[in-house]
């Protein structure tokens, strides 16, 4: 069983116990553990069920690498998957349940998938496509569905309590990892001078060496920590950062670090987690290395760990996973952690070191300690189901018959080590294969490089291969240096400290465990505990043709869970290998993506949640309109008041008001989200000439004209009304959504194509509140307001004038987007409310009645007036629309003019806008299609056209739509059917509409009532 | 006369209270210049304002004026919100005939004033720019973007930011600000 020692504890604070729940069950650890050391205190060896299979799982590792322990994590509004219990530091008060199983922990349901194993093999869901068809609706796609996932998703209805932000921070040097590799790089670096970022991903300072010992400067490894921790904290060009992870390595020197702020005390008053976004010079990579398994029959048992991470547990956090412990290995390290058992007082039956040449110098310390060490021995399997109850020992070199049955609860297992080399991976770092040791490590003569085609990555450390102590600090030493001269510096050489470790006898690779293993004990020994990813499933895959490390990761799903195969990579890379008779290093790997581990999807969003989420544009009057009860239309990201309805009034009653009051009396409508771009210089009427299909440069002083801009395929943009202000200046109106666009597609054309040209753009659209006053009544207004002559001898139609208007400077145009009278009044923004109110306020004898963007659209459509986005959508010509007079017959040039001279844009019998009329009066279904005759080659229906907008109009009291049909102004007074919206679906039989094709200037055809 | 009470700059008044202040500024005079920024030009410009023309990213002043870099190719001139009529009229004269575009924005732009100890940080979470203090020193300026908007940052001095943004989010601005400033947002890096 495994429980606390009595003592010990290098990061517990036994003095500060803390209570959490697991599945429950009210447990208590105390402050410094890990809910993993915390669950192993408590004996709670079974942890999760796997994801396929529903096998019975315990801790494996004490780290980012753990597969098994994902936990529920936290209840309501800070409820989350997948956590990891190695990972998680335990604080008061933390909620914990095991994931994937049903109907308990314990007697779960789906372990009967075990049972199945025989027809769960590798591929098995791309051979549920294959036959027979009709199982995959019915039997595959809902069980398979069911099945998948090891977490709960949180409550579709809850929210995440916690707050989240990005941080951006430039630095010459970061190193990642704060292990001693880590401490020293930076510490060589940082006394070159170079500015130096360190950050560890844990809550501690110094990795692995205080447990695994040796010495370094005469001291033992926790004070040569706590030593250069102090030495790092006291220089003025030194940054360090705990709980910060380096998430991803990407182009440029960008980093992305994950900083779990309050992980470890949630509800603090702060974010929760933090997204470093660092621009670094260089990167020194001190990521450590990962502990391989050894794969042999029932490696998941629970029971079997990781033997170093055995030992963290008992140095580390004083917890022991057993009180009799097999040790089985193939190199030296293993025997490490039987020592530290022994010398913790517990029982090493055997160290199974499957060498024929067993250890070093460290098998000498083991079996003077009189522990019996067993060379060229093997498991052939675990013993136990829930827990380990024994191994059976086998020869290594056999098939796995049994020579001995030893009774332990415990099996530590070594199958050596393999560096971290994912951030080096991350942006185009290649490995080489190291024989020695048998793993990937970075080569550096093909490190990542930079904007300038240099390498801004160094791995160092045990993350370079660099295992044993004194190699390590050396390396290390060595890189902060070299680090240090790349960024320009000259640093002198920089000797490491001296240390020492015990000398280490070879490794020798183990992929499988007994080298011949029988068929029985392959199908239960388990590279990817996740995926549930065996010896035999890899082998498969390679006797069924999988010849690519890429095709046979997705075939067999190995390394494809959310520890991206961490522990089973190497291991089912050899196993691979050895099917396909070909070197490991030619076999390769496959690719290390970002982040390293997890990160939160909140961390992502940083602040850009909630009220945040999108800037929301306003215009000076948004708060008169909300306060009116405006309901809100979303144009780009302005909020426009589509109308406003009155207490009790439905939407539609409220546009007919606002409509009949502008027509009928008086109207007022914010138009300050309009563009307005200055074009100003010696060329900017040849310029305009270019971006607009109608002659700009001859426009007099003072007068404005309806303008369409397209792009260079001749397809309708964006239009406008264009003004001319001065000699070399115009204002350009764009559309709402339109405004940035058009700036950017007029700088860029100045910029990159017309640079010799002299023209000046500058984008005005927030220097103004813009109003329409529109109807009968307008001009009646504006003279009780004073201040300007605005009759229409001095201020005709399409004439604009600088003036005053109820003491406020204004400038005055005479167009109209409705049909009417209309007066659009441009103010300095910063008046615009005050004036709004004047307005307001002055008008009430006339009833002024504000409108929203709906009754803008219905009095456009009754005049015949398109609108960038209904009547175009980026396939229509100007030509389409009736707009022939827009477009200048003089000019030789425009932006679109070649490609509206395209075979396809002259053809003739292209879709051309028409009006619409219902004989019945009713309003026609929006983005409904016209019918043609016969079927197309896919056998659907032919059409000849489309509705593009179509209202209820109540000034002409009937529906109107605009549409394109095909050659449809040559087809006057014709009747044609367009798709009715509601279609009945028990018969076969097409519901229709039927329209007579109109002229699309449904009211005043003449313009009278606008240039009175 | 206008009533100057007429006069309303985006969240005029706003201000709150985190790791760091954040204030909204009351309505400011902002004149754009575009022009090639030519010995000649930086002359003239000089001599009419009684101040030199600052250097790229820098910003340069006399009282209440003060003269932004922008880009290679323009200049945001601050003045009292009042000023600017005279002020628009004497350039108009000084550089007629120029190829020169001049533009009141002062109502375009939103100007908010952050202060504290903890300024750097803060701002360091909306922006890519750089806030290390060798890199942003006191009187420079730079454009780069706050979250999801585009933004100017002037340094007036070490505990002082001057941001502008375009007036239609400057709620946005404010919020993001607010919230970047919130309790416990200190992060230490630029401040220990």
């Amino acid at each position: 069983m495994s429980a606390r020692l009595t003592t010990g504890g290098r990061f517990t604070d036994r003095s500060k116990q803390l209570g959490f729940s697991f599945n429950g069950k009210r447990l208590t650890g105390y402050a410094g553990d890990t809910l993993a050391s915390a669950l192993l205190a408590n004996d709670q060896i079974l942890v999760g069920r796997s994801y396929k299979f529903h096998r019975p799982r315990g801790i494996v590792a004490s780290g980012a690498e753990e597969p098994n322990a994902l936990m529920h994590l936290g209840s309501g509004n800070r409820f989350e998957p997948d956590q990891r219990a190695t990972t998680t530091e335990l604080f008061d008060g933390l909620v914990s349940e095991s994931q994937n199983h049903w109907p308990s922990l314990e007697t779960d349901v789906g372990a009967i998938n075990a049972r199945l194993a025989r027809f769960l093999p590798a591929g098995f869901y791309y051979k549920t496509f294959l036959w027979p068809r009709g199982l995959w609706k019915h039997l595959y796609e809902p069980v398979i569905r069911q099945a998948a996932g090891l977490g709960r998703a949180p409550d579709a209805e809850s929210r995440d309590a916690d707050r989240y932000e990005h941080f951006h921070v430039h630095v010459d040097l970061l190193v990642i990892g704060g292990g001693v590799a880590g401490l020293m790089a930076a510490k060589t670096a940082a006394e070159a001078g170079a500015q130096v970022l360190l950050v560890e991903q844990t809550a501690h300072w110094g990795g692995r060496a205080p447990v695994d010992g040796g010495i370094i400067d005469s001291m033992d490894p926790d004070a040569w920590v706590a030593q250069t921790v102090a030495a790092l904290e006291a220089m003025p060009n030194v940054r360090m950062r705990l709980r910060l992870m380096g998430a991803a390595v990407q182009d440029h020197g960008h980093v992305l670090g994950y900083e779990r702020v309050s992980d470890h005390a949630p509800g603090s008053a702060g974010p929760r987690h933090r997204l470093w976004r660092i621009r670094a010079r260089q990167v020194i990579a001190a990521t450590g290395a990962i502990e391989r398994p050894l794969s042999f029959a029932g490696n998941d048992v629970p029971g079997v760990m990781l033997a170093a991470a055995m030992r963290d547990y008992v140095v580390n956090f004083g917890v022991i996973p057993g009180r009799r412990t097999v040790v089985v290995t193939n190199n030296d390290d293993g025997y490490r952690t039987a020592i530290c058992l022994v010398r913790a007082g517990l029982e090493v039956p055997a160290i199974l070191d499957a060498r024929p040449y067993g250890g070093g110098k460290i098998a000498d310390e083991a079996r003077a300690l009189g522990i019996r060490i067993e060379p060229g021995r093997a498991v052939s399997k675990v013993l136990g189901t829930r827990r380990v109850t024994g191994v059976a020992s086998c020869l290594q070199i056999g098939e796995g018959s049994s020579l001995e049955d030893i009774p332990c609860d415990a099996v530590a297992m070594s199958g050596g080590w393999s560096p971290v080399v994912h951030l080096w991976s991350h942006t185009g770092g290649k490995l080489m294969w190291d024989e020695a040791g048998a793993f990937f490590r970075p080569d550096p003569e093909r490190a990542p490089t930079g904007a300038d085609g240099l390498p801004f990555v160094l791995a160092c450390g045990a993350a370079n291969g660099a295992l044993a102590l004194p190699e390590t600090l050396r390396c290390a030493a060595q890189t902060g240096v070299d680090a240090a001269r790349r960024l320009g510096i000259k640093a002198a050489d920089a000797a490491a400290p001296p240390a020492q470790t015990t000398d280490e006898s070879s490794l020798m690779p183990v992929w499988i465990m007994p080298a011949k293993a029988r068929a029985d004990l392959r199908m239960k020994a388990f590279l990817d505990y996740q995926n549930d990813v065996k010896v035999s499933d890899v082998q498969l895959a390679a006797r069924e043709g999988y010849e690519s490390v890429e095709h046979t990761k997705r075939y067999t799903t190995l390394g494809m869970a959310s520890d991206q195969g961490k522990l089973s990579n190497i291991n089912g890379l050899g196993i691979l290998s050895d099917a396909l008779g070909k070197p490991i290093p030619q076999v390769g790997t496959t690719t290390f993506r970002p982040p390293y581990t997890p990160i939160s999807f909140g961390v992502i969003a940083g602040e850009a949640r909630g009220e945040m989420f999108q800037p929301l544009r306003r215009t000076p009057m948004q708060d008169w309109h909300a306060a009116h009860g405006a309901a809100w239309e979303i144009v780009g990201q302005w909020r426009r008041p589509y109308c406003y309805p009155q207490t009790g009034e439905s939407k539609r009653d409220a546009v007919n008001r606002e409509i009949n009051a502008a027509r009928g009396s008086l109207g007022v409508l914010d138009a300050s989200t309009l563009g307005k771009i200055l074009v100003k210089g010696p060329d900017a009427g040849k310029f305009l000439d270019m971006m607009y299909t109608n002659m700009m440069s001859t426009l007099p002083v003072g007068k404005c004209r309806y303008g369409l801009m397209c792009n260079e395929n001749g397809f309708l943009m964006d239009d406008g009304v264009v003004v001319r202000l001065t000699g070399d200046s115009w204002l350009c109106h764009t559309t709402s959504g339109g405004a940035d666009h058009v700036h950017a597609h007029m700088e860029n054309w100045l910029q990159c194509e017309w640079w010799d040209w002299k023209v000046y753009t500058v984008n005005l659209t927030e220097q103004y509140a813009q109003i329409a006053v529109v109807g009968p009544n307008a001009r009646k207004l504006l003279e009780k307001l004073g201040g300007m002559d605005v009759s229409k001898d001095a201020l005709p139609f399409l004439q604009w004038a600088d003036g005053r208007l109820a003491d406020t400077p204004v400038r005055v145009y005479r167009i109209s987007f409705s049909g009417e009278l209309c007066y659009e009044i441009a103010i300095p923004a910063n008046r615009g409310r005050a004036f709004w109110d004047k307005l307001i306020q002055a008008g009430a004898e006339w009833n002024i009645t504000p409108y929203g963007t709906e009754a803008l659209h219905v009095m456009r459509a009754e005049k015949g007036f398109i609108m960038i986005g209904d009547e175009s959508d980026g396939t229509v010509i100007p030509q389409d629309l009736g707009l022939g007079w827009a477009i200048s017959k003089k000019k030789t040039d425009y932006l679109g003019k070649r490609a509206q001279e395209r075979p396809d844009m002259v053809r003739g019998n292209r879709w051309q806008l028409v009006g619409l009329e219902t004989p019945d009066g009713s309003v026609l279904p929006d983005g409904a299609y016209a019918v043609a005759a016969g079927k197309n080659a896919n056998g659907q229906r032919n059409v000849q056209g489309r509705v593009t907008s179509t209202y209820y109009s109540p000034t002409l009291t009937r529906g109107i739509a605009m549409g394109l049909v095909e050659n449809g102004p040559g087809r006057m007074g014709e009747t044609i059917w367009f798709t009715a919206e509601e279609q009945e679906h028990t018969t076969r039989k097409l519901s229709l509409v039927e329209a007579k094709i109109v002229s699309p200037v449904f009211f005043d055809p003449k313009g009278e009532k606008q240039d009175v | 006369m206008s009533d100057p009470s007429d006069v309303m700059a985006p969240m005029q008044g706003a201000r709150s209270e985190g790791v760091v202040t954040v204030e909204a500024l009351p309505a400011q005079g902002q004149i754009t210049l575009r022009c090639d920024l030519s010995d000649d030009f930086r002359w003239k410009l000089g001599e009419t304002l009684g101040f030199a023309v600052p250097e790229p990213l820098g910003a340069t002043s006399d009282g209440d004026r003060a003269l932004l870099w922008m880009s290679p190719d323009e200049l945001l001139l601050l003045c009292p919100y009042d000023a600017v009529p005279t002020l628009m009229a004497q350039l108009g004269q000084v550089f007629d005939g120029w190829f020169i575009a001049i533009a009141d924005v002062s109502d375009a732009r939103a100007q908010f004033r952050i202060t504290g100890g903890h300024l750097r940080d803060v701002l360091a979470k909306l922006t890519p720019v750089d806030m290390a203090p060798q890199a942003f020193v006191p009187g420079m300026v730079r454009r780069s973007r706050l979250a999801q908007v585009a933004a100017g940052y002037w340094m007036r001095d070490a505990d002082t930011m001057q941001i502008f943004v375009f007036r239609s989010v400057a709620e946005y601005a404010f919020g993001v600000l607010t919230l970047a400033a919130g309790a416990g947002g200190e992060v230490g890096f630029h401040v220990r």
